[in-house]
């Protein structure tokens, strides 16, 4: 299968790692990879945050890279960037009256996936550590990130696959769907709430006794991952892709070139 | 007294208590800082969530029943005007008398006056949003009549002269110990001895309002539903409060909403079934009172209704935000809500709090009224009102569709512009093309400067120092994926793929080494 890769804004300009494990999970299981370089974000900063108009050459664009390009199906490492796809892009064009570009937009949010939904739905992964090779011999907890929980209704896909994972020990989140208390810009316009609900995932990923917290979304796990390392805790954050990705060959760089959130070698 | 609605030109927006008085920010602020009343809310919503999810996960066909829920809503909406006449025509063929107020003003005088040609100067009350969101008791007082709230939270609120921070539990905010000593100091004849053992607290209360209850003339309620093929009112209760309110007085003085109808009697069905379970956790909801006009030498013979729109016609304009009116008041969306639980709800100024009130009000006042613009960002759209609403209203879209009527509502009316909308303008160019965001990732190494040698950023400039309160910001790395990207596929020889244009191929087997 082909298959277009939608880095995100995010996972390019901070997290490449969990771009490079998303291609490497998917070459491994024998797929190629296109990088349909037009790309940039999905745009829900602007529409969450109200600036629709300014969200329509997003928007635009992202179904520019994504319509002309010849592939399969394409694939986020992220929940709410593919929930902005399928859900926000049509009513984007919608609102500027664009009847054209909104079709274009819903024909592209068909055929893009989240990533444990491609590998779960599309592509048929039931046991990671058989299939993929995932190794990784750490204990973690898993934040399962609201917009993957009720947008996109991922279910247990990505538990599911971190269970099968080789030498994983896997903690349950106490209030795992409890909101981190991200939410984009309402992390800054309402920092005091959000730091409020930050803590509490924060006490809660701590009460795991993991070393790390993963999920699908890297803004999520940058703003837990941020939280923790103000508090001085040891617990970092990791991206599920790379997780997945890890093998006993080439076990995932937790400290690696991208620093997880507390920049701290951990071991 | 009949006075047709009329369609006016403008949006009439509504008045009364609405109104966010400060920022919700500033007003969360102060809030979380009270450690007893987060206490207090985390238990109470705690509580209510789980009692709610066991009721509500034993149906089988609760989605089909919130499907329902929704879609007679949404018909209802749909015909508002015909079915009020409807229902207008039944109430006062069966002995009720109609009248309707386009206003919190309005509404208020028109109850002031109806307890003035009765002479009496003590009204009794059941819990009721309407009358709370035009400010009865208030506007009463200043005519000289008393109300008294009979409901026991309600009861508990109006003793410490304080306001409801929850639609359905308003006292939520206190605990047992703050209600006892609330008694003793504003309770005529409480025993002093009185322990803060609830039910202790609910016998006192019992005796201080059956002397009302026995001695009241005239009642005041809200409704709950009113049902147009019959004219009939309904309340839905737990107390039982409510029921000597609606059956021992004279007269009784109904305020509600235009948009609590239902077409049929048979639409009750489907919400007596979403209610209780949505708002008390409850299979069955213990007392529900349903009333048809006069029956002669039973109940209350002056029956009136007052119909109130203040602002709902505006909010029922507004195409994306008018399922808001759906709302049945059950509260399930502020007890799930991650931001109410810790702030409460007097941090939304208005009398709907939680979700539903950070876009009820704003549609009903309309964005600019005071500070009720700043209600639809508190919220981090998480979407667990949308899923816990029994009649599926998609909270999180309408708050996101009230932020662009904010955004473009101050479009061009300011001189300068703020940081959001500067920093907003800049990523929308960024990120419009994939050749604009590969520049600014050009400067991924600057960041690597600031981070400093503990490599995390600590403190930011700006709204962006909301950020860097609580949480550090990781160095960002060397080099994009982007860039990576397209130097591992060049090195391979493979097409790089221009800037903007198609899809670059995947790496030659040899360099799938390489990427490690
Ligand atoms: S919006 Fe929905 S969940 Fe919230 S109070 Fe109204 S009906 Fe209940």
């Amino acid at each position: 299968m082909r298959i277009a890769l939608f880095a995100t804004c995010i996972v390019d300009a901070m997290y490449p790692a969990t771009a490079k494990a998303t291609v490497r999970i998917l070459e491994r299981l024998g797929h190629e990879v296109v990088f349909p370089s037009g790309q940039a974000c999905c745009g829900q900063m602007h529409v969450n945050s109200g600036y629709l108009k300014e969200a329509v050459p997003v928007v635009a664009n992202h179904v520019a890279a994504f319509d002309t390009a010849d592939y399969d199906v394409a694939v986020a490492p992220s929940g709410s960037c593919v929930a902005s796809v399928k859900h926000q892009h049509p009513m984007v064009a919608r609102s500027c009256g664009d009847a054209a570009l909104e079709a274009r937009a819903t024909a592209v949010g068909a055929k893009t996936y989240e990533l444990s939904e491609l590998l779960v739905d599309v592509l048929g992964v039931t046991d990671a550590g058989a299939q993929l090779g995932s190794y990784f011999p750490h204990r973690v907890t898993y934040h399962p990130s609201c917009h993957g929980m009720r947008l996109l209704r991922l279910g247990d896909r990505q538990s599911r696959l971190l269970r099968t994972v080789q030498g994983i020990d896997l903690a349950d989140l106490p209030e795992a769907d409890q909101c981190c208390g991200f939410g984009g810009t309402f992390s800054m316009k309402n920092a005091d709430v959000s730091s409020a609900m930050l803590q509490d995932k924060a006490a809660n990923i701590e009460s795991t006794g993991a070393e790390l917290c993963t999920g699908g979304d890297a803004s999520c796990l940058m703003h837990i991952g941020g939280g923790l390392s103000r508090q001085g805790s040891s617990t970092t954050t990791l991206h599920l892709a790379e997780i997945l990705a890890s093998t006993m060959e080439e076990p995932a760089s937790v400290t690696g070139e991208v620093l997880v959130s507390t920049g701290k070698a951990r071991r | 007294m009949t006075t047709f609605l009329g369609m006016p030109a403008l949006p009439a927006f509504g008045s009364g208590n609405l109104f966010a008085g400060e920022s919700f920010p500033k007003a969360a602020h102060r809030e979380l800082g009270n450690a007893q009343l987060r206490a207090n809310l985390g238990h109470a919503t705690h509580t209510i969530r789980d009692k709610r999810q066991a009721v509500v996960s034993e149906l089988p066909d609760w989605e089909q029943l919130r499907d329902a829920g929704s879609a007679i809503k949404e018909s209802v909406m749909a015909r508002l005007p015909e079915l009020l006449e409807e229902f207008e025509a039944n109430f006062t063929a069966r002995g009720g008398v109609i009248h309707w107020a386009r206003d919190a003003r309005e509404a208020n005088e028109i109850v002031a006056g109806l307890v003035r040609e009765t002479g009496e100067t003590e009204v009794v009350k059941v819990k009721s949003m309407a009358t709370q969101e035009i400010g009865l008791n208030e506007y009463l007082e200043e005519q000289g009549i008393e109300a008294f709230e009979t409901d026991l939270a309600e009861l508990i609120v109006q003793l410490d002269h304080d306001k409801p921070s929850h639609i359905l539990v308003p006292a939520i905010h206190k605990n047992r110990t703050e209600i006892r000593d609330i008694f003793l100091r504003e309770m005529p004849g409480a025993d002093p001895a009185l322990t803060d053992d609830p039910p202790v607290l609910a016998m006192a209360a019992r005796e201080h309002l059956r002397r009302k209850f026995l001695t009241a003339k005239v009642a005041v309620s809200g409704a709950n539903f009113a049902l147009a093929d019959s004219g009939t009112l309904a309340v839905v209760e737990s107390e039982g409060n409510g029921r000597m309110c609606l059956t021992l007085p004279e007269t009784l003085i109904t305020v509600m909403g235009i948009e609590k109808l239902l077409p049929t009697w048979q639409d009750l069905e489907v919400f007596m079934q979403l209610l209780p379970r949505s708002s008390t956790g409850e299979r069955m909801n213990p007392y529900t009172s349903l009333w048809t006009g006069v029956t002669e030498g039973d109940g209350p013979q002056n029956v009136h209704l007052v119909l109130l729109d203040n602002g709902r016609s505006a909010a029922l304009a507004d195409e994306m935000g008018r399922s808001a009116l759906h709302c049945i008041r059950c509260s399930a969306c502020m007890n799930v809500c991650p931001v109410y639980e810790r702030t409460g709800g007097h941090a939304y100024g208005s009398t709907y709090p939680g979700p539903i009130g950070a876009i009820l009000s704003p549609l009903l006042t309309g964005i600019q009224a005071e500070e009720n613009n700043s209600l639809p960002y508190a919220s981090s759209l998480c979407g667990a009102c949308y899923d816990a609403c029994p009649v599926k209203i998609n909270i999180p879209d309408i708050l996101v569709h009230l932020r662009s009527v904010d955004v473009d509502s101050k479009r061009g009316t300011k001189k300068v512009p703020s940081q959001m909308d500067l920093g907003m303008k800049a990523a929308s160019w960024a990120l419009s093309s994939g050749r604009n965001l590969g520049l600014v990732e050009k400067g991924l190494p600057l960041g690597r400067l600031a981070a400093g040698r503990d490599k995390k950023i600590k403190k930011l400039p700006g709204i962006a120092g909301g950020w860097t309160q609580s949480r550090d910001i990781p160095a960002p790395p060397a080099q994009s994926f982007r860039d990576w990207w397209a130097k591992e596929h060049r090195d391979a020889g493979g097409s790089p793929g221009t800037p903007d244009g198609g899809p670059s191929s995947t790496p030659s087997p040899e360099t799938k080494e390489a990427q490690q």
